[in-house]
């Protein structure tokens, strides 16, 4: 299952390196950054996830910010920006962090989004006062939260790799590894972490690794993209996976994808109108989010709107079917012209529609200046007339309700009654013959 | 003599130092199906909590075929109640029925054939396999209700904890329900099942815990489901727990 997710990213980067290839080397120094940036989103979306499912979202702000003290102890410890004190100190301090959020949530009754408040602003500010105190010019701390994308190719190189990429493609990997040998772990523990736990699998220890691994992928991501896209980038590609996906298998996927397409749209944005590539990212995520929300085929605004738009004109169709009906019912000779119809059925261009939908499906024709129901018509019609007086009498009979209190919501259900739960009705009720107005019950 | 499935010793569990089972002691033999009663707040959730590890007790302990639970967990399926995961994960009814494999897989081995082998004959046994490509969501109360069920027989448990399996389920998957328990307890299985419906309890069980923070009676349903029991139970709380469970909490003796 997880292969698909490597497959995809793997056919990401190699279209990356022929895009690269096709444009001739002149500036390839694009390549270089929309690689960075696509592999700090991949490394976050993977994360991201589950901090979406475990209903945790901010916990990747709050973490990012809090390691800052754990950074500055690790460089003030090793003197040197080197990644691996760095990541140490990140994972110790992100470790702790959680636990003390945990602690004071538990312990001392404090809520939970307090808790999470407090100790990861004290912990953010523990690390400016550190950082004015003992460092001196080599801590920017605009640069921790814009990043220096731009700057990425001047960087010095590791394995033939800009450092803050080289740095980002480690933490991809770990990721990656931790979700490939712990996927069922994590799965089992994110959906339901009590039975997780009756089973061995312990979930507090899930979420402190995946605690760790929040922290490493942030402080990974800061130098080259800054934490404002990191913070995004841990939620946004996860949330619009979200919405597209029924399998977790295909929204881990789906996220790493986001990322990428959202690091391309970023960098093109950005050179466009010439501003910051990271936040340009960050603003291209958060259309795709937008994009999402509105369009997503199933959970998407739009879908609901015409499914709901749908489910009216039907309801509609078929009143004006039942209603065609009872007026043949009520006198043999007596017709209704098209006006006269749109109008009882409210009026509008949804009961015009409405009409002219009915003709094109043959349902109904005109004789003459009026409308006639034809057999197939006349047939819908009475399904939906009978659905509405078993219903009725099922009222009556079994609820006790008065009788003009009956046909109001016999009119909203009749439309939903199929002929399996019609049969059940009948055979529930006694007189099937005739509704409670004494009207007959159609076959 | 049926050997020993299930037993508590001198059990208690408190939150916040605060009691919420006092003194709990039975015993459960094999191959019986119980059905645990008392009234909102008597603990019978935490009761199975306390069993399956996931709240630490104050003092005493709980034993599963005469050991500890870290020993057994590979003995013992569960079912939390429906409301206690986020149906909108997003996973298929298989996914989740084949998480009750995941215990006797252990560490970093995925499901392979064996597995998605029970997670379908699990499905058939409770009904719904042509759900099985659904996503949670999309069910009805007692459809999740029978997910979870299956999941739990592919637990392959000897013993079983079922917390308010009928809560908000139709009739039909409720005589589903128990139909399966049934055949669970002809194969030697022994269940142990939150329930609250009162009416049903004689015809269901035929064993029962009658619990309201402290145990009011465990034994067979004809000798323990009594109305003199019933009335202990359900005859409001002693006050004197509360007042006790009270000053526990605040650290001060009761002047």
């Amino acid at each position: 299952m997880l292969w698909t997710a490597l497959v995809t990213m793997i056919s990401d980067m190699t279209a990356l390196t022929l895009l690269a290839e096709v444009s001739g080397g002149a500036s390839d120094s694009w390549f270089w950054i929309v690689l960075t940036g696509a592999a700090t989103n991949i490394a976050c979306a993977l994360v991201g996830c589950f901090l979406v499912l475990r209903r945790m979202s901010m916990m990747g702000d709050a973490l990012s910010h809090a390691v800052l003290p754990g950074l500055v102890v690790a460089f003030l410890f090793s003197g040197s920006l080197n990644i691996v004190p760095l990541f140490l100190g990140a994972v110790v301090v992100g470790l702790l962090t959680t636990f003390l959020m945990q602690t004071l949530h538990q312990y001392a009754r404090v809520p939970s989004d307090a808790s999470m408040g407090v100790v990861f602003t004290s912990m953010f500010a523990l690390g400016v006062v550190l950082i004015k105190k003992f460092v001196s010019g080599h801590f920017d701390l605009a640069c921790v939260y814009e990043g220096s994308l731009e700057l990425v190719v001047l960087a010095e190189t590791v394995v033939g790799l800009p450092r803050p990429l080289f740095t980002t493609l480690v933490v991809l990997v770990v990721n990656l590894l931790v979700l490939i040998l712990l996927w069922k772990e994590l799965k089992i523990t994110s959906f339901d972490p009590a039975l997780a736990t009756t089973m061995g699998i312990s979930a507090t220890g899930m979420h402190y690794l995946l605690m760790a691994l929040v922290a490493v992928t942030s402080v990974a991501s800061f130098e080259a993209v800054g934490s404002i896209l990191v913070v995004a980038m841990l939620i946004v590609p996860a949330a619009t996976a979200h919405l597209l996906s029924d399998r977790l298998a295909v929204m881990v996927p789906i996220s790493a994808a986001v990322g990428v397409l959202a690091s391309v749209l970023g960098y093109v944005a950005a050179r466009h109108w010439d501003t910051r590539i990271a936040g340009m990212m960050t603003v291209a995520a958060g259309v795709l989010f937008a994009l999402t929300v509105f369009f997503s085929p199933r959970y998407g605004i739009c879908s609901t709107v015409v499914s709901n738009l749908r489910m009216s004109l039907r309801v509609l169709r078929e009143d004006l079917l039942a209603m065609l009906y009872r007026v043949e019912e009520l006198d043999r000779a007596k017709r209704l012209t098209p006006a006269e119809a749109r109008e009882a059925i409210g009026g509008g261009w949804l009961s015009r529609w409405s009409v002219a939908a009915l003709r094109r499906e043959g349902r109904v024709i005109m004789d003459g200046p009026q409308l006639q129901l034809t057999d197939i018509g006349r047939e819908s019609a009475r399904r939906m007339v009978r659905s509405h007086r078993l219903w009725e009498t099922y009222l009556v009979e079994h609820l006790g309700m008065p009788l003009d209190h009956v046909h109001e919501p016999a009119h909203r259900v009749e439309h939903f009654i199929d002929e399996q739960m019609a049969q059940e009705l009948k055979a529930n009720v006694d007189s099937s013959k005739q509704d409670p107005h004494g009207r007959a019950i159609p076959e | 003599m049926l050997p020993t499935a299930f037993e508590i010793h001198d059990m208690t569990v408190a939150y916040n130092r605060r009691p919420v089972l006092w003194d709990i002691d039975l015993e459960i033999p094999e191959g019986k199906l119980v059905g645990i009663v008392g009234p909102n707040g008597a603990g019978k959730t935490t009761l199975i909590k306390a069993a399956l590890g996931l709240v630490p007790l104050a003092s005493g302990k709980v034993e599963i075929y005469g050991k500890n639970y870290r020993q057994q967990r590979h003995l013992v399926g569960y079912v939390p109640q429906r409301e206690s995961v986020d149906w909108d994960f997003p996973v298929t009814v298989r996914d989740v029925v084949l998480m009750g494999t995941y215990g006797q897989l252990g560490w970093f081995r995925r499901p392979g054939k064996a597995q998605r082998a029970i997670a379908d004959r699990c499905l058939q046994q409770v009904g719904i396999t042509p759900l099985a490509n659904r996503q949670i969501r999309q069910l009805s109360g007692g459809q999740q209700q029978r997910v979870f069920l299956a999941r739990a027989l592919a637990q392959d448990a000897q013993l079983y904890f079922l917390d308010e399996p009928f809560s908000g389920v139709d009739a039909a998957t409720e005589s589903a329900i128990f139909e399966l328990l049934h055949q669970l307890r002809s194969t030697g299985k022994t269940v142990l099942v939150v329930h609250h419906d009162l009416q049903t309890v004689r015809d269901y069980f035929d064993y029962v815990i009658l619990l309201n923070m402290r145990l009011v009676a465990c034994g067979p349903v004809e000798t323990s489901f009594t109305n003199e029991n019933l009335q202990m139970t359900y005859g409001g709380r002693l006050t004197i727990l509360d007042e006790a469970a009270e000053a526990m909490r605040q650290r001060e003796p009761e002047r």
